[in-house]
This record gives C-alpha cells, structure tokens and sequence, in this order.
C-alpha cells in the first residue's frame, strides 16, 4: 500500500534538507565574513577554520570509521611542515599544498598497514597512533641545529620555522595573498571538505565502513575486509588533517614541533567530544567553541584559565555527555513533532542522532 | 668499559627502571582494574610533589613530607574526585577520558592560582657516593627502595589482606562480587584512592630531581600510560616487566646519545611491543599472576 | 533698512562653518589637542610556563617604568598605556598575541619576548604590521632588522668574558651543556668559537630540549668525558633540575659550572647555598650591585611590589632600559612615526640607567654596555669584576643597518673562521 517516495519527497527528506542548509550556511559565512569583520576577526576565523578541519578529520575516523585514532595530531603537524618545507623550497604554493595532504596520507598509509593488518585491539590503537604523535613531537624538537634542514629550509627544532610565505594563487608566485584571500581559502577549502566526507558517506565505500563500525565481525562475514576499509578511512582522515596543518601554518605564518603534542591531539578529542561524536557539524561546533572559550579564558584575569576551562569540561561531561549537535538535533525534533503534530520520520544518513549515540558508538 | 662505568651505568639503569615503575604503579593500579583512562595521574603525581614541599617547607621532617603525607594527601583527593565525579561515568571510556582531562587542567590552574608558576624544589636528603672515581647521588638508592616497597606493599596487599582478596575478585568480576554481597561501587571508590595515592608517592619520591611546577605532569603522562599498556593486564608483574624493559632501554639509548632520543627508544620499544604483544606482556606470558 | 542684523546668506554660511567646524573637531582633537588619548605599550611576556619565573618580574618592570614615564607627564604629553598579554610560555599564543596586538590593538610599540624562539616567531609579524619592536632578553647575538632593537647582552659582551676566566682560572678542556633550540646551539657555538680561540677545547657538546628534567646520563657522561669545566646554556624551569641533580651526585667540589643564563630566574632564593655557590656568571647587571641607581631601581621595585623582589636580573633592567631608551628616541624624534623614532634611535642615543651608561648603537640596533662577572656566595652575588663599555661585537661584525637597512635577518657565528 505504500507508493515508492517521489523524487520531490526524496529532495526534500531531512537529510539533503540538512545538507544543503549547511553547505549554504558556510557559503554565506564564506562571503559575508569579510564584510562584517575587521582584518583582525578575519585572522582569528581562519584560525578557527583550520581546527574545525582538524576536528572534522577527527570526527571522520573516529565517529564514523570506529577507528580511535587518538594522534591526529602527527598528520597536522606533517602537513604543516610539509607546506612549510614545500614551499620555502618552491616558491610557489601549489605543489606544496598538495604536498601537505600526500605526506600525512603516506604516513597513514604505513602506520594503517602496521597496525590494522596486526590486528591490534580498539584501545591499543589509540595508544600507539598517540604514542606516534609524541615520537614525531619529540624528533622533530631535536631538529634545532642548522645542520637539519631539507633544502632551503630549516626545521629549526623547537624553534619551529618562522616567516612561511603565504598561499599563493596558482602560478602567481610573488604574489602572497593577504589576510582576506587566506580567509576565502580556508573555508572554501572547509567547505569543500564538508560537502567531500558527506558524499564519501553517502557512498558505498561510506556505507561498508559505517556498517564495519557497528559491528565488525558481520562485515566481515558479509565478505568485506575490514582492515582494507578502515585502512583507507584512516588515509583519507590524514589526508583531511594533512590540509588542516597547511591552513594551521598559513595562519600563523609560522609551524613549530607542539603541533605533534599531546595537547593538540587531546584538544581534536576534546572538540569532537564536545561537539558530538558521530556528526559532522559536531566537530566544527565543538572546534570553534572551545578554541574562542579559550582564548576569552586566556584573556580575563578573574580565574586561571586552566581551571576554568577545566570545571567547563568536567561539568560538561556530566551534564551533556553526548555532545551539543545530538542533544540539539533531539531538541529540534521534539520541537517538530510537537509543532507538527504527527511524527517526522528523520532518515538518519550515518548512526542515528541524539539517544542511540551511546549505545553504538563504541565509547 | 672500566668496570666502574658499567658499575655506574648499571646504577643509572636500575633508578631508571625504578622511576618508571614508581611513575606506573598508580596509573596501573586505576586502568588494570577499573579500565579507566586517567589522565589526571601526572597531575596527581603534581600534587604529591607539591605536598612534599609545603610539608617540608613548614619544617616536617624531609623524609615524612616524601613518604607518608603525599600519598595520603593525593588519595584523600582522589577520593573525593571519585566520588564527585568519576562515579558517574563507570563504563563511559571515553566520558572518563574526557573528565580527566578536565580534572587534570582544573588541577593545574588551581595549583597555579595558588603557588603562582614559581618553580620550587626541595633538596636531596642524602649526600653522594662513589662508583669507582665516578660520583653517584645517593638518593637514586631511596628511589629504588621506594619502588621495591611499593610494589611489595600492594603484592602484600593484594595477596595476604581480605581487602586486597575483595579487589581482585571485583576486578575478575564485578557482578559475581556484587551477588556475593560486596558494594562495587565502594571498591572502585578504595581502588582510585589507591591508584591516586601511589601516584602522590611516585610524586613526593621524585620531588627532590625535578623542577617542582604546576604543569610538571605532562612529561610523565605518556611513558606512565605506555608503560601500563606494554606490561598488560597484571598490575604488578605487568608493571614490573615492562618498567624494566623499557626502563633499560631509556636509560642505555639516553647514556649513548641523549636524553631524548632515549625516551624516543622507549616509545618506540613500547609501540613495537604492543605490535607483536597486543594484549601487553602479561596477556600473552605470566597471565594468572597479580 | 540695513540694520546689523545677519542675512539670510550670512547665517546659512556661519551655519555651515559651525557644521563644518563640529564635524572637524574629532580630527582637530586628535591631532593636537587629545591630552588624554594615551599611547599604546604593547607587551607580550610569559607571566607563566617554562619561563614564567623570568617573565614575571619583567612584567612587573615593565609596569613600574611606564608609572615612572606617565609620573614625569608621560611622552609628547600623552600618558602610556600597557596592553599586556601573557603568553604562558607557548608558541602558539606568542603568535596568536603577537596578530592581536599588531593587526586590533594597533600598538605604538611592541616590549616583549624572552625566548629565542619566541622573538623569531614574532619578529615577522610585526615586521608585516610595521610595529616597531623592543627585544629586551639576553640572548645569543645576531639579529638585523631594521624594525627591531635589542637591549639584551650577548655573548661578545658576556661569554667572552666567562670563557676567558675559566681558561685561566680552571683549565683548557670544557664540557658544554645548552638547551636544544636557537639560543642553546649558537651560544654553545660563541662558547666553543672563545675557547678555542682562547687555547682551549671542548671534549663534548649535549643539548637538552627544554622539557627534559632527568639529567642523570647527562651527568654520566660528563664524568666519563672528564673536563676540567662545565659551561651551560640550558633555560627554563625544567632544566634548573640539573644544578640540583649535578650537586646531589657530589659534582659541585669537583668539576667547576660556568654559566650564560644561571640566575636570571629566583635560583638564589630557591635553591640552596650549596647548590649554587661558585657557578660564574656575566650579566650586565646583578642584583646586589653596591651603585646608587642600581640600589634606586631595586628599592623603587620593592616599594612598588613588594620586600620580597630580591631576585631581579639583567632581564629586568634590559626591559626598564628597553621602554626608557624608546621614550627617549621618542622625544627626540618629537612623534610616534616609526621612521622617525628608528632615525632617532639610530643617531646613537645615551641613557643613564641602573646599569650605568647604555648607549644605542646605530648600525647594529644593539646596545653599548657595562658588564660584571659575578658568582653567587651563600644567595647573594659576588662581583669578581666588571668592564664597561662593552660593544655588541659579534652582531657588528655581520650587521649594519645603515649601509644596508633592508637586512632582515638572524647572523650566526661561522666557527670556521
């Protein structure tokens, strides 16, 4: 009795609804930024952007992929060096950029190999890709006599590698954009990112790697390798963060060895966490909150700000274990139905929002 | 090699293996029976430094202020961390993670708003001595006597006390325990006092060789937790072993080279470890003991 | 019929010009009359962190010097106004700090860095901004760039004077022991360059990243190595470990230290007799000089902050020389112009300070000096001997901003000449 949707309908279910909102909200972000914020307020959103990449890569592989890779941190960082070696090497920013996402994505690819193809357990993995993330940390803060360098340049140890020459448009080589083109840049390219991992899920590679998160042995049965799936959501997050670093270091015009710390990669935890594990808005809300509570913190003088953002986190985890996007997304279809006054059947496009969150994610 | 060098590195091998098992215990003690990640324990082994200072900087003797006040200090602390917060999120890995976290940074700006970013130090009890024409600190030897009695105290522990009979049987299986009449809940509260006063020991030991600041945890935090991992699900064998693996080759690779590289050698050996081992020494060999 | 009064035309013209002249006074206040729109300081030091023991107490300086500057009626008769950040030590915040200041608060001029590190991460931002900054740590010699003074000693001016001591008070063979980033690697490189120009060598040189606190292989080796002397260049709170460490082995009778950066911090108040007796030190300024600025400068902090400010250092007068040497080419150059105070700055301006004379030199952005070699006795400074006039020799002999003010870069010493 039930007649297949039209093609109306299957354009207007909650889940392209939902998308193209977003996508549409970053463009108007995108382009209207500039005109409503300073050159100052422009620097401190792109900043903002490259960590909600971070965090979207985090979110990616771990809400989605079940994989617990707890040293994202390490594919910043290769990144962000990679672009920085790149491009005092080559002048132009081009091949660097792709530079920036290649070398975290090889880097996955040898650790993914290592350690999914040994069957190491869940827990242990996060362990090891964190473990990974304070080797580079540790290797890379040695680097500081002038004997290290690749190329023109330096590595510079702890001091980092200051002055790193500003994206470029292709070809274009003296000429550095300025804070504003660097703005378009980063989140176009976040944009872009978002509208990528979405088709990604949407697809059949997305499908099978979801379906190897909620529950591995019958994947396997069904006859899909697991450890090839998650092997190659585990490059692609790299990739994703690998980009990430490159924005990082555009920001700053400057890269030094705690991107690899444990600070960075708990903080890319933290932001998913917060945001909600097993979205994608999640990690880019949770990114651009806890980054501006820590700068106001930074800032005021009342509380240290340690404490302060460490009774936030305490509290938070208490009182909002889910995350913000699930319990809102939950308050957004209580409201519908109680507006509406019949059931909206919410077609959940990756694991189910809100109350099944913390039965199936792994956590 | 003169003999008094290998006599010399061979003490520097044996505090090393010492610090790192000293560092772990606590660690061990919360994650092998409670599986909880704790990231707050280098923050408590902050704490138990700092006891130690303010104890001995209000005129209590040295060894006193080290040995006895951080651990009860440090447990009573984590105690009532437990019992406000931890509680609440018994299964949640992830939530405790993040808890911790937070506790950890809440830890650190209440200890910084309190004794500002000075950094103090308190001054080795004991003189030195010599290794052939090699000087050597005395209080290496207090490090290793610390952590021998640490572990045996929680082998005594575990295995002569009724108390010690009731963790373990929690820990195999907390619903059978429950059944039989024990409160889980009051057992995970004891087990994280524990577990956060042999961390405030670890901290009181080491107070005298390092800079004492309110952010001095982090550089334990990793190896602490890698450590845990390597030597597997039994506490002590498992921290004993791993310790004196990767505590030989930290402290051979630093002697070689420095000190960094050394502590890249032991992240590495444990990585390497947890490849071919991947349930931890103890998972595959010496599974039934404590 | 015409009686005095104001025509239609008359009035809509006085009208306009009150208009006019309403809308311009904001321009007109701005320009000459604003008595109260203060000039911006910007500051940016670690208050906590790894270096928060320094960077306290020059925070502090930097407050008292300004209250000094606005109690004389401030500069071009505006007062000064303070816009401090803290940077906690990380690198990331000195950058993110470093955009703010320059790019929202739009600063006049920028006190403030302490590590090496950290003064190359933020020198091209305000290059970029055009903010004129003031680095005011002793630091490893070097820098030119035209936007940027340094009021710090270095090692020409310091480690000269500590290599030649103990060439001929301890002996030829030297262990060098430095902190594993910028500052470490070049002034262990100055420190070997004297000691081998002085007839000496260096049996072995271990760096240090600056959150290792175990030093005890470090120890090991050195005993093996068996110099006659130990030079150290390691900073920060985590490495102050290996003082106590190095006495706890039983080192501190047998084997001399020598040191660039011991004592900055509070290690007298701190640590133990025991533990810092007999380290050589030069520095442009110690505590417990007997002269009558110096004994001013330390009383005025005490008064300002406290009977407990007993540990001020080099850093601490460098800063207060930093924001006096500025005001001053400031008022030479009767404007806040960038161009116009670096020309003032460049003329060869003279201050009397704490330090005695510190002299601006023009060619280098660095400062002429006195120096004193000092060893602390039982928490308090013993001056062994001082030598005025100190000229920043090893940035002259790659730097001049006159010839060549486009330079923008940091020299290192070629060890091979």
């Amino acid at each position: 009795m039930t007649r297949p949707p039209s093609p109306l309908r299957a354009l207007v279910r909650p889940a392209s609804l939902s998308f193209l909102a977003m996508v549409a909200s970053g463009l108007v972000i995108l382009f209207g930024a500039p005109h409503v914020l300073d050159t100052f307020g422009l620097v401190q959103m792109t900043g903002f952007t490259a960590m909600a990449m971070f965090a979207l890569s985090q979110g990616f592989i771990w809400g989605y992929g079940g994989v617990m890779s707890f040293g994202q941190a390490a594919f910043l960082g290769l990144g962000g060096y990679a672009y920085a070696v790149g491009v005092l090497n080559m002048g132009d920013s081009t091949v660097p950029v792709f530079l920036a996402i290649a070398v975290p994505m090889l880097f996955a690819g040898l650790l993914g190999y290592f350690m999914f193809y040994g069957r190491i357990s869940d827990a242990y993995i996060g362990v090891i890709t964190l473990t990974v993330s304070v080797i580079l940390f540790q290797l890379v803060n040695t680097t500081s006599g002038s004997q290290y360098r690749i190329g023109e340049a330096e590595l510079g140890g702890f001091n980092g590698i200051p002055a790193i020459p500003a994206l470029n448009l292709p070809g274009d080589a003296g000429n550095q954009l300025d804070p504003e083109g660097i703005w378009y840049a980063a989140m176009g390219s976040l944009v872009v990112v978002y509208m990528f991992l979405r088709a990604i899920l949407a697809s059949r590679f997305g499908r099978v790697v979801v379906a190897i998160r909620e529950n591995e042995t019958r994947a396997q049965l069904i006859g899909y390798d697991p450890r090839l799936y998650k092997l190659l959501a585990f490059m692609i997050s790299a990739g994703i963060a690998g980009l990430a670093g490159c924005l990082f270091a555009n920001w700053g015009g400057f890269i030094s060895p705690t991107v690899f710390g444990l600070t960075m990669s708990a903080q890319v935890i933290i932001f998913v966490l917060v945001g909600g594990l097993g979205t994608l808005l999640g990690p880019i809300l949770g990114a651009v909150l806890i980054q501006w509570l820590t700068i106001e913190a930074g800032a005021q003088n009342v509380i240290d700000s340690n404490l302060g953002l460490g009774a936030i986190l305490v509290t938070f985890v208490l009182l909002i274990p889910q995350g913000l996007v699930p319990v809102a997304r939950n308050l957004v279809l209580r409201l519908g139905t109680a507006l509406s006054g019949r059931r909206m059947r919410a077609k959940p496009l990756g694991p189910a929002p809100g109350t099944a969150l913390a039965g199936e994610v792994r956590r | 090699m003169a003999p008094d060098l290998i006599g010399l590195l061979g003490f520097n091998v044996l505090a090393g293996i010492a610090t790192l098992a000293l560092i772990t215990l606590g660690l061990g003690v919360i994650y092998g029976m409670m599986r909880i990640i704790n990231l707050a324990h280098g923050e408590f082994m902050m704490l138990g430094a700092y006891t130690a200072v303010a104890a001995s900087d209000a005129g209590l003797n040295i060894w006193v202020a080290m040995l006895v006040l951080p651990p009860l200090v440090v447990g009573l602390i984590g105690l009532v961390l437990e019992r406000t917060v931890i509680r609440f999120l018994y299964g949640r890995m992830m939530d405790t993670m993040l808890a911790t976290w937070g506790i950890s940074l809440g830890l650190i700006g209440l200890v910084t708003s309190i004794y500002g970013n000075v950094v103090r130090g308190v001054s080795t009890p004991v003189g030195s001595f010599e290794i052939g024409r090699y000087g050597a600190s005395l209080y290496s030897l207090v490090i290793v006597a610390a952590a021998c009695a640490a572990l045996a105290g929680l082998y005594l522990l575990l295995r002569l006390t009724k108390f010690g009979l009731i963790l373990r049987a929690t820990m195999q299986n907390p619903r059978m325990a429950a059944s039989l009449g024990v409160s889980p809940d009051r057992i995970y509260m004891a087990t994280f006092a524990l577990g956060a006063g042999l961390a405030g020991l670890a901290g009181g030991v080491l107070a005298p060789i390092s800079g004492i600041s309110p952010a001095m945890g982090a550089a334990y935090i990793s190896r602490a937790f890698i450590t845990v991992l390597g030597g597997g699900p039994a506490i002590l064998t498992g921290t004993g072993l791993a310790s004196t693996l990767f505590g030989f080759i930290n402290e051979l690779v630093s002697f070689k080279t420095t000190p960094v590289i050394g502590d890249v050698a032991l992240l590495v050996a444990a990585v390497l470890l947890i490849r071919v081992l991947p349930q931890g020494i103890t998972g595959r060999y010496l599974r039934r003991s404590l | 019929m015409t009686h005095p009064t104001i025509s239609r035309r008359g009035a809509l013209k006085l009208g306009t010009a009150a208009a006019a002249g309403a809308l311009a006074t904001p321009f007109l206040g701005r320009s000459g009359l604003a008595a109260e729109e203060p000039i911006k300081l910007g500051s940016l030091l670690d208050g906590s962190g790894a270096l928060g023991l320094e960077g306290k107490r020059m925070i502090e300086t930097t407050e008292y010097a300004v209250e000094l500057l606005n109690k004389a009626g401030g500069l071009l008769g505006r007062p000064i106004k303070i816009i401090a950040y803290d940077t906690q030590s990380s690198m990331q915040l000195y950058t993110q700090y470093a955009q703010q200041l320059a790019l929202k608060e739009k600063v006049d001029v920028i006190q403030g860095g302490i590590t090496s590190a950290s003064r190359e991460a933020i020198r091209p931002i305000f290059g970029r901004s055009k903010t004129l900054y003031f680095y005011n740590t002793q630091y490893e010699g070097g820098v030119c760039d035209r936007n940027v003074f340094c009021t710090g000693t270095t090692p020409a001016q310091t480690v000269n004077h500590i290599v030649d001591y103990a060439l001929k008070t301890w002996g030829k063979k030297a262990y060098i022991v430095a902190a594993d980033y910028n500052y470490g690697h070049i002034t262990a490189s100055w420190m070997t360059k004297f000691m081998k120009e002085g007839g000496g060598s260096v049996a072995g040189t271990d760096f240090f990243p600056l959150d290792v606190t175990n030093f005890s292989s470090a120890i090991s080796r050195i005993q093996q190595a068996q110099p006659d002397l130990v030079l150290s260049a390691l900073v920060g709170a985590n490495h102050s470990g290996f003082y106590r460490q190095w006495d706890a082995a039983g080192m501190k009778g047998r084997i001399p230290l020598g040191s660039s950066v011991f004592g900055l911090g509070d290690e007298l108040t701190t640590m133990d007799a025991s533990t810092t007796n007999g380290i050589v030190t030069c520095y442009g300024w110690y505590n417990d000089l007997p002269d009558a600025r110096s004994v001013e400068f330390v009383k005025g902090m005490q008064a300002k902050f406290g009977a407990d400010v007993t540990d001020l250092s080099e850093l601490d007068t460098a800063t207060y020389d930093g924001i006096m040497l500025w005001a001053e080419g400031v008022k030479k150059a009767g404007s806040l112009d960038r161009d116009k105070v670096i020309a003032a700055l460049e003329s060869g301006i003279s201050y009397e300070g704490p330090t005695g004379k510190v002299t601006m030199d023009g060619a280098t952005h660095h400062t002429t000096r006195s120096t004193y070699l000092a060893r602390p006795k039982d928490k308090k400074w013993e001056i062994l001997a001082s030598f005025p006039d100190q000229f920043p020799a090893d940035t002259a002999g790659a730097c001049d901003l006159l010839k060549n003010p486009k330079t923008n870069k940091q020299f290192t010493p070629d060890l091979k000449g």
